[in-house]
């Protein structure tokens, strides 16, 4: 097989999971939240109700997909997409095995960070462009928690790249050969969980959406697969974030018996269901409570992490 | 903080609990007999009809989904000529049970009444009328009424005294 066949394999076959396992994620969520709320979930259509991201996307695409007159017409279209786009971007740097991923950069960290960031983009245009009130405060909140999430999530990173010594993700996960990076990061593992929780916007920090506050927040105008594709980007956010914190904390695809790519998706889905058991559990918090978290919390401790373990990298030498 | 972590295991833990879900076409739940379901007019045992078209149904319903028109045979024994409860109004409040005197309008416990289109909801008299008595076996209205209709003349029914000669001047 010729080297390019081979790329092509890998970049439409990550395409290609990573969009099944979006889809598949709307059974899951609801699956599992109706597990731990005593109920059954959809269990109907197909086995289990397996085949129900198949009905709700017949449902979805048959939808009347509806511009409404007073909005900015191609910033409105043009922002579902930005999220779905970034965040397929950011799963090229992630590798799945050893040798299967779409891109080997040695900046690969700083490329997830930046092209999670440009997704708050989809978001804030998003509530711009809808001209509704409910929508704008949707993304201005949407805004100010990104702009105060991000900080300390590129912080709580910085300890696994220099534990590593490197910003390469395939190599972060061979530095783990030894022991995985959760045991001497555990601080870093959970600020980078909680940033990753409100990067994505789930709940509890779904301060953006609030059903209970601003109708449906951000996309309250957006209807059909404009309204899909944000859903699809926020179940492709989560399984980015989990399979980060799979890469950087738990060793990636190093275990034993098991082929690597197994071991890899058994550690995100762990993450996937933690995000989910989250939603399950956890109130929302008020929104200035959230960002005061954000600033006076996560953020020393973010630093406090950095600065011990710069600390005992010099002193080890 | 550690509230929060109790609160996750405690949700986690709600996943071997029995769900509180009663898979419903499968699983029948158990509807008790004085529920109030589709409405029925039922038959006194000699299998006549009750109804006596007194029309109180009618003006009990408080959604007005009741309509009949009162007939009488040869005999004077009123009867409806047609009987029709439109059930996409009704909101089977039991009103109409209440205030019937035969006991010929009854709910039951049936309520699997799903129709694609709202006129199939509309019932007619043919629709209503079951075979029997219903909630009420051995009541028939006619047996204890001081009326007169065909083969029993006034003071003739259970436990009834002839009636007085108001004319008579006795005491």
């Amino acid at each position: 097989m010729s080297e390019t066949a081979r790329y092509l394999l890998i970049v439409f076959g990550v395409l290609a999971v990573m969009m099944s396992i979006a889809a598949g994620l709307i059974w899951v969520e609801r699956r599992l939240l109706g597990f731990w709320q005593d109920r059954y979930g959809p269990n109907r259509v197909g086995p289990f109700g397996i085949l129900q991201p198949l009905a709700d996307m017949i449902k979805v695409l048959t939808k009347e997909d509806w511009v409404p007159p007073f909005a900015d017409r191609p910033v409105f279209i043009l922002a579902p997409a930005i999220i779905v786009i970034t965040v397929l971007l950011a799963f090229a740097v992630v590798p799945f095995a050893p040798g299967i991923s779409v891109a080997d950069l040695n900046v690969g960290l700083l490329y997830f960070l930046a092209l999670s960031s440009l997704g708050v983009y989809s978001v804030a245009l998003g509530g711009w462009a809808s001209d509704n009130k409910y929508a704008l405060i949707g993304a201005l909140r949407a805004s100010a928690q990104m702009i105060s999430y991000e900080v300390f999530m590129g912080l709580s990173l910085m300890g696994v790249a220099m534990l590593a010594g490197s910003f390469n993700l395939r190599e972060i996960v061979e530095a783990q050969r030894r022991l995985w990076f959760v045991a001497p990061q555990f601080l870093g593992f959970v600020v980078f969980f909680i940033a990753g929780v409100a990067e994505t916007h789930r709940l509890p920090f779904d301060l953006p959406e609030a059903e209970s506050e601003l109708v449906a927040g951000f996309h309250s105008e957006y209807s059909g697969m404009k309204f899909g594709l944000f859903f699809v980007g926020e179940y492709l956010g989560i399984t980015l974030i989990s399979a980060l914190i799979a890469t950087l904390f738990f060793g990636g695809w190093l275990g034993p018996l098991l082929p690597p790519v197994v071991w890899f998706f058994i550690k995100t889905f762990f993450f996937i269901g933690l995000f989910i058991l989250l939603r399950a559990t956890l109130p929302r918090p008020r929104y200035d409570q959230l960002i005061r978290f954000g600033w006076k919390v996560m953020l020393p401790l973010a630093l406090l992490n950095l600065l011990v373990t710069g600390g005992i990298i010099l002193a080890a030498g | 903080m550690f509230s929060i972590l109790r609160a996750i295991w405690t949700v986690f833990l709600h996943l071997f609990r029995r769900k509180v879900t009663v898979l419903y076409p499968e699983e029948k739940p158990r509807i008790p007999p004085r529920w109030r379901g589709r409405i029925i007019l039922s038959r006194d045992p000699d299998g006549g009809e009750r109804c006596v078209a007194c029309y109180l149904c009618a003006v009990a319903c408080p959604v007005g989904c009741i309509a009949l028109q009162a007939a009488e045979d040869e005999y004077g024994r009123r009867y409806p000529e047609f009987f029709r409860i439109n059930f996409s109004r009704c909101i089977f409040c039991g009103f109409c049970e209440e205030a019937c005197p035969t006991c010929a309008i009854q709910l039951t416990t049936d309520f699997e009444m799903s129709e694609y289109y709202r006129h199939n909801l509309v019932y007619e008299k043919e629709d209503l009328l079951i075979s029997g008595p219903g909630k009420h076996p051995g009541y028939n209205f006619y047996k204890v009424a001081g009326l007169a209709i065909k083969g029993k003349d006034k003071g003739e029914n259970e436990n009834e005294s002839p009636p007085v000669d108001v004319k008579g001047l006795l005491p």
